[in-house]
């Protein structure tokens, strides 16, 4: 394989993990805080679609990103309502949520279907973006994908660095404490839940205006699901949500090259196509059985409801 | 500080009611608490006295009456609100985190913070000051329990507080380490500072308090000089009642050895567990043996152990009246003489949910013949369920009450009851009287001396050392998974009982040198 293959699957990698990064994140935070929200495949849908929705008519990429964060904010805002607020049972709802939210993107999609829409633009910075190797692997990709980083950054330093992050981690790890002590826990899982939603929508923007420009019906094909894995498998870290979702990214590159190329050990195109996801099964069975589960870091009140006393 | 009208209370209490759907929390409570005065809240569990001092705390709010801080009436809304008064509560379930480090444990409950480093300093500072070592870089989870409440205490001190609430601090504490507590409240008191102290073990108040409130079902029943009064005239006004001792047989026939543990090993499960190391102990028919130790330190995988929920390595670890027993499982060891009391009842010894009659089922279906090929013989579940309720005075409207309906001690009853009735060879109880009143405890201690007199070998495992002084005629102490060797009731002292019970936490050089202040237990 010549380099330049190299460097172009490396690009498509990074670019197949950007969505992963940004649903992951957001789930992440979120559980740290205590809250399971299994709805981040309806989260990203409904990101997607508005997104697209919105740059289509508008013919601005940026306000469809907006707008993509926006509703998936939305849906997790009626997740957060249910679960907090009523104390519905957090994994029936985050389920419901999925669906809800296959459902309506589909509905609201339906008009789109097959309309085309630009690229998000690369960003080319002059002069070294034309550097072999380095310049298109580190500088040919667009506002997200840096944008994902930053978040990475971002998250890592808010949770471990700052008072406010203190607090979230508190309320994720004892919801009682936290409440005695004199925190309010349901605004801050609210806060955690919506930032959770941002970022699915902001990763089911990245889908449907950058990955594949286009609007399909399902077209997240279970990377909510793979999101929610990552984070078990990122033992709630934000740099490992990073390396487990170019991990994932490789994966899924690897077999569409690999169907490209006529199959891989003479297997079937539909077995390749399921490496993704048996991949994550696989990983979360490993995590789960292995013997460093006691180290897993999970958040002790995740999924749990909690109803403060007054 | 009998005559506050001087200069005002630190504290007072006018006529505070607190209600919770169908029962009255706390009705017209008042009383004051001076500056500098250490004052005991004394009353039984469910007496209202946990939920009084969350109403000073501002974690509840009261529905009627004021509270008077230095003779202003104020509103405390939160916690926070409460901090700001100067008032400072460490909670009877310590409002911990455990993956995080003490350092943000602190932080979190320190409303000005500026930076995490001179924080750090600030606490090494009080630490030594009062003399409540801590280091803030440590994980919680990695500390005794001890530790854990200097992380509440000094997260108290840090913010100089006029008045200090401890809700039931010693119940999980060595002697050593309460006496340790005592110094450090005594010198606070001396500071000015005032203490809420709430219990209701009756010593300690006699130790420690200037003044004491008591209080029985909610209401204040009276006020007294712990120092002039006996331990037992305080019980008494506690409990409303004459209170019962149990009475305990003559000799113990030291019999056969009905439960046998060898060698037994066992990895910890999950991060927070303990191993167990290499136990080995005897139960002798007519036998009562206690085992002490500060919670955590591998009493909950013991119990495991032996009931038969995780099988031991090998069969001959564990020998049942001399049959390997150790690879059977619960059920298995149920049906062949091995009952087991566990020590969370709702949830592990019965099922919230479900009736008490379900609830004999799940426990006494072989012994007590209550399933025949697969199907439930209603009746005779139905007639031992009401023969536990009588023989054990259970409090509920009729056997077909949800066990959740149950008051803890009314439960505890009805559990102890199910096993004790099903005349066991062996009876495994943890904590068995952890959480229920007196009149409670006194009928399952009884039930126990009963057993045992009848030929049964107990093992009783309890935080509790006056319950183990009390019942066992021997005792061993588990710390850190292993087991020490057994000593006579009769003649172990609290210290040397103590000092196995601290062992591994490094209290070995801080025995105190003059009377230890529970030396009166008796």
């Amino acid at each position: 394989m010549s380099l330049d293959a190299m460097v172009l699957i490396l690009i498509t990698v990074i670019s197949a993990a950007t969505p992963l990064l940004y649903a992951a994140l957001g789930e992440l935070v979120a559980e740290r805080a205590g809250v399971l929200n299994l709805g981040v495949e309806g989260m990203m849908l409904a990101g997607a679609v508005t997104a697209f929705a919105v740059t289509v008519t508008t013919g601005s990429a940026s306000l469809g990103i907006v707008a993509g964060a926006i509703a998936g904010a939305v849906l997790a805002f009626a997740f957060g309502v249910l679960t907090l607020s009523l104390l519905a049972n957090q994994v029936a709802t985050g389920l419901a949520l999925t669906i809800f939210g296959i459902g309506l993107s589909a509905l609201v999609g339906a008009g789109f279907v097959g309309i085309p829409v630009e690229r998000l633009p690369r960003l080319a910075v002059p002069g070294v973006s034309d550097l072999p190797v380095l310049g298109p692997l580190l500088f040919g990709h667009d506002v997200l994908v840096y944008l994902g980083l930053l978040m990475t950054f971002g998250v890592a330093w808010f949770l471990k660095r700052t008072r406010g992050g203190m607090i979230l981690r508190a309320v994720g790890e004892s919801d009682v404490s936290a409440h005695s002590i004199g925190y309010d826990v349901i605004k801050v899982r609210y806060l955690a839940v919506l930032f959770g939603g941002l970022m699915a929508g902001l990763g089911g923007a990245f889908l449907s205006l950058s990955y594949t420009p286009m609007w399909v019906e399902e077209m997240t094909a279970g990377r909510g699901w793979i999101a929610l894995a990552l984070v078990v498998f990122a033992s709630w870290r934000p740099w490992r949500v990073l390396l487990g979702a170019y991990l994932f990214g490789g994966v899924t590159i690897l077999q569409l090259h690999a169907q490209g190329a006529g199959g891989l050990f003479g297997l079937p195109a539909q077995v390749l196509s399921m490496l993704p996801y048996l991949a994550t099964i696989l990983v979360l069975t490993i995590i789960a059985a292995g013997p460093w589960r006691g180290r897993l870091n999970a958040p002790a009140s995740l999924g749990k409801p909690f109803r403060p006393a007054t | 500080m009998s005559e506050p009208a001087a200069a005002p209370a630190r504290l007072e209490l006018r006529g505070i009611t607190k209600r919770f759907p169908g029962v009255i929390a706390n009705s017209e409570v008042s009383f004051a608490v001076g500056p500098g005065e250490i004052h005991a809240l004394l009353g039984e569990n469910g007496a209202g006295k946990s939920t009084l001092v969350k109403i000073i705390y501002g974690v509840l709010h009261a529905d009627e009456g004021e509270l008077i801080w230095q003779g202003e009436p104020v509103r405390i809304a939160d916690p926070k609100a409460a901090r700001r008064l100067g008032i400072g509560m460490v909670f009877q379930h310590f409002s911990l985190f455990e993956a995080m480090t003490v350092l943000e444990n602190v932080a979190l409950g320190v409303d000005d913070v500026t930076d995490l480093g001179t924080l750090a300093a600030k606490i090494e500072q009080v630490s030594k000051a009062y003399g409540l070592p801590l280091d803030p870089r440590r994980e919680v989870h990695t500390l005794s329990v001890g530790e854990r409440q200097r992380i509440e205490i000094v997260r108290c001190l840090l913010q100089s507080p006029k008045l200090l609430i401890m809700d039931e601090p010693t119940s999980v504490l060595t002697p050593q380490e309460v006496e340790r507590l005592f110094e450090t409240l005594r010198i606070l008191a001396q500071e000015g500072c005032s203490i809420l102290y709430i219990s209701h073990k009756l010593h300690e108040i006699k130790a420690l308090c200037d003044r004491a409130t008591i209080l029985r079902g909610g209401k204040v029943v009276g006020t007294c000089d712990p120092k002039a009064e006996t331990a037992r005239s305080m019980a008494q006004q506690m409990i409303g009642a004459e209170l019962r001792t149990p009475a305990r047989r003559a000799g113990t026939v030291a019999g056969q050895a009905r439960l046998a543990v060898r060698g037994l090993s066992l990895p910890a499960e999950g991060p927070f567990g303990t191993s167990l190391k290499d136990i080995g102990f005897e139960v002798r028919a007519g036998e009562i043996f206690g085992i002490a130790g500060v919670a955590g330190n591998g009493q909950a995988e013991l119990f495991q152990a032996l009931s038969g929920e995780r099988p031991a390595a090998t069969a001959d670890a564990i020998r049942l009246d001399d049959r390997p027993v150790g690879r059977v499982g619960a059920g298995g060891r149920r049906a062949q003489g091995l009952c087991a009391v566990p020590e969370e009842r709702n949830g592990h010894a019965a099922v919230p949910d479900m009736s008490l009659i379900d609830n004999v089922v799940l426990s006494a279906r072989q012994r007590k013949a209550l399933v025949t090929r697969g199907f439930i013989l209603a009746g005779r579940a139905r007639a031992f369920a009401e023969t536990v309720i009588k023989a054990f005075d259970v409090r509920t409207p009729g056997p077909t009450a949800a066990a959740r309906s149950l008051s803890g001690g009314n439960l505890q009853k009805f559990v102890v009851g199910r096993e004790v009735l099903q005349a066991p060879a062996v009876l495994i109880a943890a904590q068995p009287t952890w959480g229920v009143d007196a009149g409670a405890a006194v009928a399952i201690h009884q039930a126990l001396l009963d057993l045992a007199a009848g030929g049964a070998a107990i093992l009783v495992i309890s935080q509790d050392l006056d319950e183990l002084l009390v019942l066992t005629d021997r005792l061993a102490v588990i710390n850190g998974g292993a087991l020490s060797p057994p000593l006579p009731t009769a003649g172990a002292s609290l210290d040397q009982i103590g000092l196995l019970m601290g062992g591994l936490h490094g209290m070995a050089e801080h025995v105190p040198a003059h009377g230890s202040a529970v030396a009166d237990v008796a």
